[in-house]
């Protein structure tokens, strides 16, 4: 096997739950401040996962306060403690970029149906 | 022992113990083998002849395979002096250096043949500003004025200008060494580091010293603003 993904897999996180773009999911996140350290919650919908092995990231956009809010998360970082998923959203793209520029009802994700 | 030979083998990333994320390049850092010992009064100089990467024997000349009989060692694909560091005069011929030689933290100097850019022009080759991409410029990717007029007549040495880019010795200097694995003689060096994946690079004891090791690198992802969400990402969330 190629050497290099032989060492990302050995620093791969193993407990990332299976999620996709469109879903809503719930990020614990480790942060320091000063010497304390607390966890964070940030909760939004998957916007598109970008990357492979070790350097996968994701990005999350939610609404706070009206204001549309994106954070890129490393999917591997030791400081997230968990990935929750809330919601599995029915989207047909990879990248859902264009669900930036709707407001309202035409900025949601549709549910995920299973028959 | 100062120098080593080695090979990149490409690029990745791993996590720090608080977190961040720390680009590296993964080398392939030896093992060499001593193939002969230069003296002063033997050669004039001092220096190493390390080989490196084994070779079938297929393909050596019989002048190399004689060389490499003489030291008694297997043929190598890559022959490269070196002078002498510390400690080399014990060194015998057959003795074999390998990535343990470095450790976490250590500076190191890596030298390497950049990647080959071919025939390129100012902008790319030195930088150069180019004319604006839109409002109808009619200047774009141009050098601009050579020099002046009347006097001097003449263009003066070493303008630069567009040529042959790239494939050529480059070295970075106080490259990090973030990690290791002795067993597979893979480093881990932080940042970029000079040529193509593949390419053999030489391996060097810092000259600039060894300065800053492992805790400069905790300090510097620290000292980046916490109040920026792009450089939390970028510690790792």
């Amino acid at each position: 096997m190629n050497v290099i993904d032989r060492i990302e897999r050995e620093g791969m996180r193993k407990d990332i739950p299976d999620f996709k773009p469109g879903d809503t999911v719930r990020v614990h996140v480790k942060i320091v401040e000063g010497d304390k350290e607390r966890v964070q919650v940030f909760e939004g919908f998957v916007l598109g996962r970008r990357g492979g092995g070790i350097r996968e990231t994701f990005r999350v956009r939610k609404l706070s306060y009206g204001i549309g809010v994106e954070r890129v998360f490393p999917l591997h970082s030791p400081r997230l403690e968990k990935i929750e998923v809330i919601r599995k959203g029915r989207v047909r793209r990879a990248k859902l970029y264009y669900l930036r520029d709707r407001r309202g009802k035409a900025a949601q994700v549709k549910e995920k149906r299973h028959h | 022992m100062d120098f080593i030979l080695g090979r990149k083998i490409g690029m990745t990333n791993v996590f720090a113990p608080d977190g961040g994320s720390i680009p590296v390049t993964v080398v392939e850092a030896g093992p060499c083998t001593v193939i002969q010992k230069k003296t002063v009064e033997k050669d004039g100089y001092d220096a190493l002849q390390l080989g490196f990467t084994p070779k079938k024997e297929k393909g050596v000349s019989k002048a190399m395979m004689g060389h490499f009989k003489k030291a008694g060692v297997q043929p190598f694909r890559v022959v490269r002096e070196v002078p002498f560091g510390e400690g080399d005069e014990e060194l015998e011929v057959g003795s074999i250096l390998d990535a343990t030689v470095f450790d976490r933290g250590d500076r190191i100097d890596v030298t390497g043949i950049s990647k080959g850019r071919g025939f390129a022009g100012g902008i790319k080759r030195h930088g150069f500003s180019g004319g604006p991409k839109s409002h109808g410029g009619m200047f774009d990717r141009g050098l601009g004025s050579l020099g002046n007029a009347a006097s001097p007549s003449r263009i003066v040495k070493g303008k630069k200008m567009p040529g042959h880019m790239g494939s050529e010795r480059v070295t970075t200097q106080s490259v990090l060494l973030v990690d290791l694995i002795p067993e597979d003689n893979l480093i881990f060096l932080r940042g970029s580091v000079p040529g193509a994946n593949g390419g053999v690079i030489l391996l060097r004891k810092s000259v600039k010293g060894q300065r800053g090791g492992l805790e400069g690198l905790q300090e510097q992802v620290r000292s980046l603003n916490p109040l920026k969400a792009s450089k939390r990402a970028a510690r790792g969330g």
